[in-house]
């Protein structure tokens, strides 16, 4: 185990754009214990991948500080701690999968063996084909064995799953699961609030480059994890189905109802229970985007770049 | 631990047949086509030199060029699937990267230059071992600015702009440089003086005398590698710096 972990104090980074500068981080703090798997959530520029790529040391940020394990993020990454995933890239071409796992591991001082690797990212049997010949979820599995060769103390993993198809993202989470049991440090980013809840022990929630949470994901989860659940159902007064458990707010709209829910699991049978004549039931997600429109409100000033 | 990556380096790029074959087989076929018809002329264009070896030297000059400039070709196309941003989160330091690059560069240059000899020898060009050794010696230090300059190359463009950009490079420099026709004074030696591709292309033709570079030689070829390397370094620095 490695002591400390990340710390990140009044982090700030924009960019130069046609249109003028335009902020991508807005000043974060967050704090990651050494053993922690921490996610960071948030909707398309949220500011995600640019505090990413500064932690990796990508990015100079433009004020701010960053310490991974006691080091600048350059210090981190040439003593061999920090392994990553990047958001974008695909591999080396004209080299079987092994190969370039090897030649990836020899670049750092204590590797995890090239063929425990292949069998913890479940793509031993790969080994022999050249890189240019695989499918789009299986460049995403060397990848991540690629940042996983390094035997780092520090995972960064922007958006991995992004390019997966559902059994490879299935993959992909048992494969993290078996890593993290090591007690490594792990961060990554995704816009997928399940990936969030399931797998990190905290998640931090970011909108337009600030954090707007912080917490545990049963928190986070509550926070932005609201379905709404609707039913036709006339003539039932509003302040009964408000008082269903798990039903924050409820609203009519003609005939039907529209019921806010923390926990729709037990709203729904509670709304079942109670009202047998309920019919045309809908539960929808209220989505990431919506929550964090909700959370942020109209904070989209842009802001004088200092 | 980092001989591991040189190798492999070394192994994707010899494994790239397409590569393998225009960057050794075309001056191989130029070199038969253009020779072989004058493999009887003892002075060729007044240079003192048989037609097979004048041609070899000039090829020499022109493929092995082409070999080192290719690195650029390479390093363009990782730089576009995001590598070079990978190979940065990695302890590999930007010496160690060059390096590799230039020993790459080099293995590709030694084979097309071993290619042209083993030609050369088909087509009746003898020479004592003195004068191959020579040759093949201020050959290799003729080309450490095109090392440098394919590095610059590769991170200043991008995949569709860098083959025409190293061909239509490699064709002036090699055609201002003497490798077509002999080059005996004028402007055009003026011009020609400036460049490396004329130094690699006297490397051969000295070599054979019996004499070095002149003082010229040296000069221009250091100046040209160090301006280069100064601008390879540059250009990559620039290069890991996103906006």
């Amino acid at each position: 185990m490695v002591p400390g972990g990340i710390e990140v104090n009044a982090l700030t980074k924009s960019y130069r754009t046609s249109e003028g500068v335009v902020p991508a981080v807005r000043g974060i703090d967050v704090s990651v214990a050494a053993g922690e798997t921490v996610a960071l959530l948030g909707p398309n520029g949220a500011g995600k991948s640019t505090t990413i790529d500064m932690v990796l040391g990508l990015l100079e940020p433009d004020s701010g500080s960053i310490s991974v394990f006691g080091r600048t993020p350059h210090g981190a990454v040439d003593a061999g701690s920090v392994g990553a995933m990047l958001q974008t890239g695909t591999l080396l071409r004209d080299l079987e999968v092994r190969e370039l796992v090897s030649m990836m591991a020899s670049l750092y001082p204590a590797p995890l063996d090239v063929d425990e690797v292949l069998g913890l990212t479940g793509i031993s049997e790969l080994a022999g084909r050249r890189t240019q010949k695989l499918s789009g979820g299986q460049t995403q599995r060397v990848r991540f064995a690629v940042a996983l060769v390094s035997n780092p103390d520090l995972l960064v993993l922007d958006e991995p799953t992004v390019a997966m198809d559902v059994e490879s993202r299935h993959a992909f989470w048992s494969s993290m699961r078996e890593f993290t049991s090591r007690g490594k440090t792990v961060l990554f980013a995704t816009h997928y609030l399940e990936e969030a809840d399931a797998y990190a022990d905290r998640v931090v929630l970011m909108a337009r480059g600030r954090i707007v949470a912080d917490g545990p994901p049963t928190e986070i989860k509550a926070m932005v994890g609201t379905r709404t659940i609707r039913a036709t159902l006339p003539d039932i007064d509003l302040e009964r189905l408000a008082a269903l458990p798990g039903v924050t707010h409820a609203e009519r709209r003609g005939e039907a109802v529209d019921l806010n829910c923390a926990d729709s699991d037990a709203a729904i049978r509670a709304l079942v229970a109670a009202f047998p004549e309920a019919r045309d039931i809908e539960i929808s997600g209220a989505g990431l985007e919506q929550a964090f429109l909700q959370l942020t409100g109209d904070d989209d000033e842009p802001e004088p770049a200092s | 631990m980092k001989r591991t990556y040189l190798y492999y380096e070394l192994l994707r790029t010899f494994r790239n047949r397409r590569f393998f074959f225009f960057s050794l087989g075309f001056p191989l076929v130029l070199y038969f086509l253009i020779a072989t018809p004058n493999r009887n002329r003892g002075n060729f264009g007044n240079s003192g030199l048989s037609a097979p070896l004048y041609f070899m030297v000039g090829l020499i000059a022109f493929g092995t060029m082409n070999a080192m400039l290719a690195a650029g070709s390479r390093i363009a196309a990782e730089r576009a699937v995001g590598w070079n941003r990978q190979l940065r989160i990695t302890p590999l330091t930007t010496r160690q990267y060059f390096r590799a690059k230039v020993i790459t560069g080099y293995a590709m240059s030694g084979v097309t230059l071993a290619a042209l000899y083993g030609a050369g020898t088909v087509l009746g060009v003898r020479l004592g071992a003195e004068s191959w050794l020579k040759m093949t010696g201020l050959i290799l230090i003729g080309l450490i600015p095109f090392a440098t300059l394919g590095i610059v190359f590769g991170h200043v463009l991008t995949p569709d702009s860098i083959g025409p950009a190293l061909g239509g490079t490699t064709a002036l420099l090699a055609f201002l440089g003497g490798t077509w026709f002999p080059i005996t004074g004028g402007v055009m030696l003026k011009i020609a003086e400036a460049l490396p591709s004329y130094w690699l292309v006297q490397a051969g033709h000295v070599g054979l005398g019996g004499h070095g570079w002149s003082r010229t030689g040296w000069i221009v070829v250091a100046v040209w590698a160090l301006a280069g390397a100064a601008l390879a370094r540059r250009a990559y620095r620039r290069d890991t710096q996103k906006v």
